[in-house]
């Protein structure tokens, strides 16, 4: 009985497969592709709009979600956001999702409402936690690439961020208008294009170049920059990162990649008029 | 107060960049950016020693100060980062 179960099997592999294979999508941001495994088409469609740029089915992907759709009212849709970590479980909750990721087994689940933004979420939490680790982060900051090398504008809301991205000349490549994303490589730091977009409504470019410089950005008459000591530059940075974890460990190595990011990076103080002369200011 | 002892917090990291204590919290992600006095009062607390020695022997000889009111801020910088769990008062 048990082998004619198993010749049975084995001829019925060669046309279909035993197990259904999941559906869904790959998303790589910063060279991390992240599976979203799905059998709602709805959603698939959704993911497949938003984060059209950085889609790569043909990667296996470092960390995998199974994501279940849940009807419109299933949770509180007032409630903010909280990160929990437990045992290596973090416990993700918000107004539009439930989510758990076991960091040790590199898989996790989603439970949302059909909307692209909780996934949008989930991915930013975890490419802070994953980054904070190995010596990276996210960054408020729009960043571009021109003539090989990137530049990040960091700020808080309405310091100019996307105006210095849409003030832009035609060379220049647009990373992100809204989060930054930064991984330390050899002996200098990496920013890569993100689908987390800000005003502009609009992703970055699926690409990457080493670091430059960073801007902090001060909205001014003149277009001036001075250079930023080290001390400034490691406040500047932690007022604008990105960072959901309250394990020790993590802030420490947070706070030993700010550091070490500042000495390594030339960091500005830019204060800029709002006219295209700024990109020439900055080259 | 002038007996009082306290360690630096456990949920806290800190890094000295260009004579600055930064500490950051790993509770609420906060931020502090210590003055050359502060950071001189970070690096002498060892939870043994008292706040007033400390006063005596760091500030007070390093920093042109009265000791009176060197001790009543240094009391005050402590009791607001006591506050927030960046230091502790050691029982």
């Amino acid at each position: 009985m048990t082998e004619k179960a198993g010749c049975a099997a084995e001829s019925r592999g060669d046309i279909l497969p035993a197990v259904p294979l999941p559906s869904g999508v790959v998303i790589e941001v910063g060279n991390i592709p992240v599976g979203l495994n799905t059998s709602d088409p709805a959603l698939v469609g959704l993911l497949e709009h938003r984060f059209d740029r950085f889609l790569r089915p043909d990667r296996i992907p470092a960390f995998q979600f199974d994501v279940t759709v849940v009807p419109q009212g299933t949770f509180d849709p007032e409630a903010d956001l909280t990160v929990v970590a437990s045992d290596g479980r973090w416990t993700l909750r918000r107004g539009d999702f439930r989510a758990e990721w076991d960091a040790g087994k590199r898989r996790g689940w989603i439970r949302q409402t059909l909307n692209p933004y909780a996934i949008d979420s989930v991915l930013r939490i975890v490419h802070t936690l994953v980054l904070a680790a190995e010596g990276g982060f996210l960054l408020h900051a729009s960043s571009a690439v021109r003539g090989g090398r990137a530049v990040l504008f960091t700020g808080p809301s309405g310091s100019g961020k996307t105006t210095i991205a849409r003030l832009a000349p035609p060379d220049v490549t647009l990373l992100t208008d809204e989060i930054s994303y930064v991984r330390r490589t050899g002996d200098g730091y990496t920013a890569f294009g993100t689908p987390f977009a800000g005003e502009l409504g609009e992703s970055g470019e699926s690409t990457s170049a080493p670091i430059a410089a960073l801007f902090r950005l001060d909205r001014g008459a003149d277009n001036l920059h001075e250079r930023l000591g080290d001390a400034e530059t490691v406040r500047t940075l932690m007022r604008n990162i990105l960072f959901f974890a309250t394990d020790r460990s993590l802030t420490r190595h947070l706070l030993d990649t700010a550091c070490d990011f500042a000495a390594r990076v030339p960091a500005y103080r830019l204060a800029f008029a709002p006219d295209a002369r700024v990109w020439s200011t900055i080259q | 107060m002038n007996d009082l002892v306290v360690a630096r917090g456990t949920r806290v990291a800190a890094r000295k960049v260009a004579g600055e204590m930064v500490i950051l919290s790993a509770d609420d992600s906060s931020l502090y950016v210590l003055n050359d006095i502060g950071t001189a009062v970070w690096e002498a607390v060892d939870g043994r020693t008292p706040l007033s020695t400390i006063v005596d022997d760091v500030v007070c000889r390093d920093y042109e100060v009265d000791r009176d009111s060197a001790l009543r801020d240094v009391q005050e910088f402590v009791a607001g980062l006591m506050s927030h769990g960046v230091l502790a008062e050691v029982r």
